[in-house]
């Protein structure tokens, strides 16, 4: 890619579906546990069996308006159930209980930022967040066309939020934020866990171009793309669409509204990196929404309202800004912190708090809490020392009881072994060195090396760092930065 | 008098005097179904050998002083709708044939957990879209009172093996009438409670927002017998009222002290019958002479009672059939067949150069879900499928659906009005006497304002009773329908029992040599 | 108001039956008579009113977020036209 600027603006909406963290599904008592085997979570209820009935899921409607309030989102008062009404094998009443024109929330943002600074912090715009149910999973042949296709109810039924967004995302690393923060926030808020790879966050990105052209900005016909599996893939597959959108443009001209322009739907493909236009009927649209006479709407009182927006407590772009501000930490290292989730952050805050020092807590745990938890597949809830553990350790090696490099071995040791830092101190035989005896092995130093002397005299202050390793060799317990700074002393007294 | 003959409520007496068993009873119902029903056709199926165990089981519980419920050892028909786990419920749809639904409706385990023998399966209009029980895609019913007439419907069945005393309680379903007509025209008592009453759960939805499962019996009596039986709160179906349930069958036999009965004016127009009217007329002298007083109301909006009707109902209709579409349950086409019909199709097309019509022809999955249903559903249900596609379809929302929902409510505040000056409506509960078998088939507008009295109560979600009122010179059954407000089925059925008290429409029977 | 045999063909595919020359044509005719008797509700003035969808006025009918036993599979699966046993099969769809 050239760092020439593009010739037009991208333009993307998101639609994104998120699984709620419920023991059970939206309408009926079958677990929504993920990986069981095929048709097993299933009952009369949620396989549409005739005369069954559906009742809402209290939960998911809680977990529902703690969202829509983290989103910032005018809830309403009153909401209702409709009929999205369509024929699939994967959707075994003929339709799926959603939102139509009275979603239970509206009118939200959420704001993302760059810890890099590589745009402008922005409010994306949320147009409603409704709830609906999930359909099951169709499982078709390789060979298409050859076998039959296999359908598994399991998922059908399983409460999904929808959340909308105006078309307010302007490039792909814009949209990977956004999911990012999303992500962020709803499993912080414990309504999902996020997970693509089990589809408990699924995202569609409307996506068109506004060109400059002499006369005037055009835009190009939007797209929808699906089957984007990843965040990386949805930022691929936006910058993909962009250059083709650009490309196509440039050879037919078509613009957004003219006739015979339709908004057309695309699926990515991850292993070719493209995206591949995809066969719909025209009919296919008229869902023929109506509402759900099955269902009773729901009504919230604006105290109800008020006691959700009380009960979300700190939300992560505050607890960045806490950090940042109580701790001395940068955006970046906030943002990697409280990208971690509630856990690793109490972790955080505990060590530094004790350590008396955010930034070294910060860093620590960045270089080696994390470096260990990658390493082992471990979570900060398996991490075995414990954050006043590590609090302490740092706090010795600020008060230069240890040094750093030392300090990592006993944070190995406290790793192994589950001892308290002084536990493993003692055991690696760390001890402080007494400063008069480190002054008579740094005169010792001095007088042994002349040539660092001469050197050091000369302006070559890196030529201090023989004493050093001499000084571990002599006494592992050396202070390193402390023989440091005696010997220079020493040699500027020297004549 | 034979022991089918008896009502509920005095076969109930002799059983727990001892002086008859259950499976005496079973055997009686049996036998007099072996011997009537051909000629009637009131039931699907009946399950004589399953009933009989059922009957033993009673007997010997009761035999040992066990706490029985409140129909313990009463045969009970049950309207092919209602799910009962492991056993057909086809809802007289060739789509259905085989399905065993793998649950019990609230209203089949609420009759299980009273201790009823559950005889068999009636007869009904396919999937309850009907008046005249001709729509079932299995066997005709006949109307008791003359075989060439139709018994009325959806719940035609229902109404003829009462009648014909095939059985003395039996559950029907009422969406748009379809106890009470039928109830009105084969000369019983049926009654559509107020909905919610009875909960949903497991009967085979037609109209969500209207159907209501109700007792079919031939005394008020009775009817608040089961009624009681079935009614209350379940958790399953949210629409369903959270009030507790009236000691019905206790409460009956109390007259209502200074009743106002109502008469709609509108009720009295073109299109009644004159002997219907004047059986009617009559009905309300009998209150009157009870010490009622009669006072005229107005429904303004009760001649688009139909219309919003034929607008709602097959708009939900269309959306409730969507689930038959031969995938997880129900008739599926012959896939083979359908596959070398596709490839023929196409090949045609193409011979004919027409490339563009032969890749919109429909995928085999789209072509799989038309043919099966085409193959599973009869005529009627195909035409309110298509009724309700169309009005619920892109650009008519507005025009049709909410239009008929404004005009429902409008409906419902003429109840709400009349019942501030009146307890309870009387009138007719059909326009006229039973019509034979084939007169309306094939004009379905007609067959569709039968239901002329009976689908406001429906739309305003009112309960409503028919009781028998007289004979046409033909000698077929008239009915009265009471209407009352919003869970007031306690002076419904104590306003019937009362009229029952002083009548004895109610125990005429047919000739059914 | 009249319906024309390709709205009637249209909504015979929305609704997913197939129909045959003679049914469209004749659902054509009945459905044509049906609505024209359900227009007359344009004759009401309705601005003003409130649509009523429920029968029942209520509200918040909600079910706890208990796990309850799911169908025993081959139960589930016995109405199936066609399974394996696990699965519920359909023949292959192909696009979407």
């Amino acid at each position: 890619m050239t760092d020439k600027p593009a010739p037009y603006t991208i333009v993307i909406g998101l639609e994104t579906h998120v699984q709620l963290q419920t023991a059970t599904k939206l309408f009926c008592g079958c677990s929504t546990k993920f990986g069981a085997p095929p048709n097993t979570q299933t009952c009369p209820v949620c396989t549409g069996h005739p005369g069954t009935l559906p009742v809402m899921n209290r939960r998911a409607f809680e977990l529902s308006l703690q969202t829509a309030a983290a989103l910032n989102c005018n809830i309403a008062t009153y909401t209702k159930w409709d009929r999205k009404q369509y024929y699939y094998p994967d959707l075994p009443k003929g339709y799926q209980i959603s939102q139509y024109d009275l979603p239970f929330s509206y009118e939200g943002w959420l704001e993302i930022g760059d810890p890099k600074g590589k745009f402008e912090p922005k409010r994306v715009r949320i147009i409603r967040a409704h709830l609906e149910e999930d359909a099951g999973k169709s499982m078709h042949d390789e060979h298409a066309g050859k076998a039959d296709s296999k359908i598994d109810l399991n998922r059908t039924g399983t409460p999904l939020l929808e959340i909308v967004t105006h078309p307010d995302l302007r490039s792909p690393a814009e949209t990977k934020a956004y999911l990012t923060e999303l992500k962020l926030l709803l499993t912080h808020l414990g309504v999902s866990d996020c997970n693509m790879q089990e589809g408990s966050l699924r995202v569609d990105a409307n996506v068109n171009l506004h060109i400059e052209t002499p006369t005037g900005k055009v835009a190009t016909p939007i797209v929808e793309i699906k089957n984007m599996n990843s965040f990386r893939a949805v930022e691929k597959a936006v910058a993909y669409e962009a250059e083709r959108q650009y490309s196509v443009w440039q050879e037919t001209g078509k613009k957004l509204g003219d006739p015979g322009v339709f908004k057309q739907t695309r699926g990515w493909d991850d292993t070719a990196n493209v995206t591949r236009g995809q066969r719909e009927k025209e009919e296919s649209s008229d869902y023929r929404y109506f509402p759900d006479p099955d269902l009773v709407p729901v009504t919230v009182t604006a105290e109800q309202i008020g006691a959700v927006r009380q009960s979300l407590g700190e939300l992560p772009a505050q607890i960045r800004t806490r950090l940042e501000v109580s701790y001395g930490l940068t955006p970046y290292d906030s943002d990697v912190i409280v990208n971690q989730g509630r856990t690793f952050i109490t972790y955080f805050t505990t060590a530094a708090d004790i350590a008396g020092d955010g930034k070294t807590a910060s860093n620590w745990l960045q270089q080696d809490v994390l470096r260990v938890m990658g390493e082992r597949n471990l979570t900060i809830e398996s991490y075995p020392v414990p954050a006043a553990a590590l609090g302490d350790l740092l706090k010795r090696v600020r008060a230069g009881e240890v040094d750093t490099s030392r300090g990592r071995e006993v944070l190995q040791r406290m790793f192994d072994t589950n001892e308290t830092a002084a536990e493993a101190m003692q055991a690696l035989g760390i001890e402080q060195v007494d400063e008069s005896a480190l002054m008579a092995l740094c005169e010792e130093l001095v007088a042994a090396n002349p040539k660092v002397v001469v050197d050091v005299k000369a302006g070559k202050m890196q030529a201090a760092g023989a004493f050093v390793g001499q000084a571990k060799k002599k006494n592992p317990n050396a202070n390193p930065a402390r023989v440091r700074e005696l010997c220079l002393e020493i040699i500027a007294k020297l004549p | 008098m034979a022991l089918y003959q008896k009502t509920a409520t005095e076969l109930l007496g002799l059983l727990n005097a001892g002086q008859v068993t259950s499976e005496e009873l079973t055997r009686a119902y049996a036998e007099r179904i072996a011997q009537v029903d051909p000629k009637v056709g009131a039931y699907l199926r009946v399950d004589v050998n399953g009933a009989l165990e059922q009957a033993r089981t009673i007997d010997a519980r009761r035999k040992r002083g066990e706490p029985l419920g409140k129909l313990a050892g009463v045969p009970v028909a049950v309207k092919d709708l209602l799910c009962a786990q492991g056993e057909l419920t086809t809802c007289a749809s060739r789509m259905l044939e085989t399905y065993r639904a793998p649950y019990d409706s609230t209203v089949v385990a609420k009759l299980r957990a009273a201790d009823a023998v559950l005889l068999g399966r009636t007869n009904m209009d396919e999937f309850a879209m009907g008046g005249s029980t001709e729509n079932s895609a299995f066997q005709k019913t006949r109307n008791p009172w003359d075989l060439e007439r139709t018994p009325g419907g959806s719940s035609g069945g229902a109404a003829a093996c009462v009648a014909a005393d095939e059985a003395c309680l039996s559950i029907g379903t009422d969406t748009g009438g379809s106890i009470r007509q039928p109830a009105a025209l084969c000369g019983i008592t049926g009654m559509k409670p107020t909905y919610g009453r009875v909960s949903r759960y497991g009967l085979v939805a037609f109209a969500s927002s209207l159907d209501q499962a109700g007792p079919m019996a031939r005394t008020a009596e009775d009817a608040a017998l089961l009624l009681e039986v079935i009614s209350g709160h379940d958790p399953h179906d949210a629409t369903s009222v959270n009030v507790p349930v009236p000691s019905y069958s206790q409460n009956v036999r109390e007259p209502l002290q200074g009743l106002t009965v109502g008469l709609v004016r509108e009720h009295f127009a073109a299109g009644l019958d004159g002997e219907v009217e004047s059986a009617v007329r009559e009905a309300v002298k009998v209150y009157e002479s009870l010490g009622a007083k009669v006072k005229e109301v107005s429904f303004p909006h009760a001649e688009y009672g139909v219309a919003v009707y034929y607008i709602i109902a097959p708009c939900e209709a269309s959306s409730n059939l969507a689930r038959y579409d031969g995938v997880h349950y129900g008739r599926r086409t012959d896939e083979a067949k359908l596959i070398a019909e596709l490839d023929a199709e196409r090949k045609q097309l193409l011979a004919a150069g027409k490339k563009r019509e032969a890749e919109s022809l429909d995928t085999s999955l789209v072509r799989l879900y038309r043919k099966s249903r085409a193959e599973g559903f009869g005529s009627e249900v195909k035409r309110r499928i298509m009724l309700g596609t169309y009005a619920l379809s892109s650009g008519y929302y507005d025009a049709y659906y909410l239009k008929a929902l404004k005009v429902r409510r409008l409906i419902r505040q003429d109840y709400d009005k009349a019942f501030e000056q009146v307890d309870l409506i009387a009138g007719p509960c059909t326009t006229s006497p039973a019509f034979k078998i084939g007169e309306k088939v094939d004009d379905p507008l007609a067959m569709y304002l039968v239901d002329l009295y009976t689908v406001s109560a429906n739309l305003a979600g009112v309960g409503g009773i028919s009781i028998p009122c007289g004979f046409s010179k033909q000698g077929l059954p008239i009915g009265l329908q009471l209407q009352g407000p919003p869970l007031a089925e306690d002076k419904l059925l104590r306003a019937a029992h009362m009229y029952q008290t002083a009548t004895d429409w109610h125990t005429r029977r047919p000739k059914l040599a | 108001m009249s319906l024309s045999r390709a709205e009637v063909e249209k909504v015979s595919l929305l609704g997913r039956l197939q129909l045959t020359p003679a049914e469209l044509d004749l659902m054509t005719t009945q459905l044509s008579a049906v609505v024209g008797y359900i227009e007359q509700l344009k004759e009401l003035s309705t601005d003003d009113v409130e649509p009523m969808a429920h029968a029942v006025p209520t509200s918040n009918v909600f079910r706890d977020d208990v796990v309850t036993p799911s169908a025993d599979r081959a139960l589930i699966l016995s109405n199936a036209p066609h399974a394996d046993g696990e699965f519920y099969l359909v023949p292959a769809v192909l696009g979407e």
